[in-house]
């Protein structure tokens, strides 16, 4: 186990520095931020001044390893725009992508294992076939279409849900959440639903996939040979059986839904770490961009540490690192 | 005196796209309390088949279709699901051929020989763990207050077994289904287990169904044996009558290919071709087309013929005893 963590977190350190080079070249090769900061009027002399207080007159390979020398003194730069250290930039947004990607998965997990678990259990039964399409649909319509159906309707036409902002966020624990108000909650629905439509169609596809797979197995019978009661066989033998390989797939959605709130982020003008990356991209705020991009990194690193810790506990038969 | 378990014309038929396979088309046999039958057939013959229809797991497309069985008097075919969930597990219990498959891999042990008591009495977990690990130890496993905390991973295919044979035993049940229980094992620990059971239905007056494609291995089990053929049971006798003097053609052949029965150096006998698709059945004696004595007459529906006290073959032209060899 320890020897696991080691070895992890030696990877991790790897793939950190592979990516920030990856990304540092990149960004390096898109446009010159200088253009875009200054104003059309500005003159030569603020220009030159400019690229200078940038460090941009430096080669590539200077700047990489400035940038590298205070990355690990946890300096990610400072971004462009906002004079501003962008982690902190990043970490400010962070709680709010945070609790929207967690309440669209836990809509997309509440309702989704339920409607796939029926659906498995019930192949080929007209609930089970209204299901199965549904989730086409959440596969298949464009996001950001889904989102804008949303406003159409909840807000623009029955005006139940706002659409935009975050709304009166209050503190619960001391951090700062929407869940807190009733108008936060309200602000969240309708950006949760979205971002979550697509992860539901994947969790009621996955647990159905996963029950139809188990319940013709050999334990299964056992288990109604033994006389114990069907409930139970769903409830405890199947579930349990297909949670560990569900775990890792909504573990690992869980990174994604974080990274890609972009889409859902714009359209509800959320105020998340999402907004802040496409604003920081259009603007070419590079310490941003590459902060976000080690941030996102890092975070989903650490997801897949958990979804494999998670799974040797929900499967015996996994043990961490081998012999090792 | 009525008997344990009387199975009358139990016709078990499986409603697929290809057509109506009759698995077991037809089957009568009785088991008296603390006998053990030896139901003997190839794959597909219909014997897992038969013995799932008795606990009422046929799962759909597949439906008893007609027939009776009583159990203890009981009418089991068309009982409620919730009688039917009362007596398994507590008056017929099954082992399965698998013991690789037949436990759940990601629950201990202990949590489901617990919820096997539980499902049927009322008694404390503690009560439940203590009668479990008592049961683990009457099958032959060591240290069980400690291993019956372990995973069914955690155990080799034979200890799997007797766990698995552990939760058969744990209400004492009147009839124990067993499913190719040894096919799976090691030789040596097939003989083990085959012992194993033997002494526990012994000292419990547990009747048996010992369903398997071994005759060696019924011969050493079973008091009655009753050989399946294309869901039909083809003999039926004393296992030493059936064993000893078979009348029917596709017994012997059975016997025949036993390894251990041919001089070495000879070459095994076996029955040419292979077991008929129930789907497509010929209208006579399905053996006909494989059966080395068979005549034209075969052709028709083969009578069923008594060749002895209680050995009945479904054969027009039995073996003689003289013949048999």
């Amino acid at each position: 186990m320890t020897v696991f963590l080691i070895r992890r977190l030696l990877q991790t350190a790897g793939v950190l520095l592979a990516v920030s080079l990856v990304v540092f070249i990149g960004l390096y090769a898109v446009g010159n931020p200088a253009e875009i900061l200054l104003p059309d009027d500005a003159t030569e002399a603020e220009r030159q001044a400019a690229i200078l207080a940038l460090g941009l007159d430096q080669p590539i390979w200077v700047q990489y390893g400035v940038f590298l020398k205070n990355a690990l003194t946890g300096d990610l730069g400072t971004s462009f725009v906002y004079n501003t250290p962008s982690i902190t930039l990043i970490l400010q947004r962070f709680p709010a992508t945070l609790e929207l990607a967690l309440s669209a998965l836990f809509i997309a997990i509440v309702l989704g294992a339920p409607l796939g678990l029926y659906a498995g259990l019930h192949p080929g039964t007209r609930l089970d076939r209204t299901i199965v399409t549904g989730s086409i649909l959440g596969f298949s319509l464009p996001n950001f279409w889904q989102g804008l159906m949303l406003i159409l309707v909840f807000s623009i036409g029955l005006g139940w849900l706002p659409s935009s902002g975050r709304g009166a966020t209050g503190t619960i624990l001391g951090i700062e959440t929407s869940f807190a108000t009733w108008d936060g909650i309200r602000h969240l629905i309708l950006p949760a639903t979205n971002l979550a439509l697509f992860k539901l169609a994947l969790v009621i596809r996955l647990t159905r996939a996963q029950v139809r797979e188990t319940m013709p197995l050999d334990f299964v019978k056992f288990a109604r040979a033994k006389g114990i009661s069907e409930t139970r066989i769903v409830g405890v033998h199947v579930a349990k059986t297909i949670a560990a390989p569900i775990v890792t797939v909504i573990g690992m959605e869980l990174g994604s839904v974080i990274a890609f709130a972009v889409i859902t982020e714009s359209i509800f003008a959320w105020p998340g770490m999402g907004k802040l990356i496409i604003d920081s991209i259009n603007k070419l705020d590079r310490p941003v961009v590459a902060a976000y991009l080690l941030v996102i990194t890092f975070m989903f690193i650490m997801i897949n540490l958990i979804v494999d810790l998670l799974y040797t506990a929900l499967d015996p038969r996994v043990r961490l690192g081998g012999k090792a | 005196m009525s008997a344990l378990l009387e199975v009358r014309g139990l016709k078990t038929h499986f409603d697929t796209r290809a057509g109506m396979v009759k698995a077991v088309d037809g089957i009568d046999f009785t088991l008296d309390a603390g006998e053990v039958l030896g139901l003997v057939g190839e794959s597909g013959s219909g014997k897992t088949v038969a013995s799932f229809s008795i606990l009422g797991l046929i799962d759909p497309p597949g439906r008893v279709v007609e027939g009776s069985i009583r159990f203890k008097g009981e009418e089991l075919v068309g009982a409620p699901v919730a009688r039917m969930r009362q007596l398994r597990g507590r008056e017929i219990a099954m082992v399965f051929q698998d013991p690789m498959m037949t436990l759940t891999p990601v629950l201990r042990i202990e949590t489901q020989m617990v919820e096997t008591i539980l499902a049927h009495e009322k008694v404390s977990k503690k009560a439940a763990r203590d009668r479990a690990i008592s049961v683990l130890a009457r099958v032959g496993i060591p240290s069980p207050e400690d291993r019956i905390r372990a995973y069914p991973h955690q155990f080799s295919g034979g200890m799997r077994q007797r766990v698995a044979i552990a939760i058969a035993l744990l209400h004492s049940p009147a009839l124990i289904l067993a499913d190719e229980p040894t096919t799976a094992l090691d030789v040596t620990i097939q003989g083990q287990i085959i012992a194993e059971m033997q002494k526990l239905v012994a000292e419990t007056g547990t009747a048996m169904v010992w369903v398997s494609h071994d005759l060696a291995v019924v011969e050493t089990i079973a008091d009655t044996v009753a050989v399946m053929y294309a869901g039909r049971i083809v003999e039926h006798g004393p296992s030493a009558e059936v064993i000893g003097n078979p009348a029917h053609p596709y017994t012997e052949g059975l016997l025949n290919s036993i390894p251990s029965r041919t001089t070495p150096g000879q070459r095994l006998n076996q029955i040419p071709g292979m077991a008929p698709s129930v789907l497509h059945l010929p209208p006579g004696c399905p053996f006909a087309p494989r059966c080395r004595h068979a005549i034209p007459a075969c052709a028709t529906p083969p009578p069923v013929q008594y060749v002895g006290a209680g050995h009945m073959a479904r054969c027009l032209a039995p073996l003689s005893r003289e013949v048999a060899s």
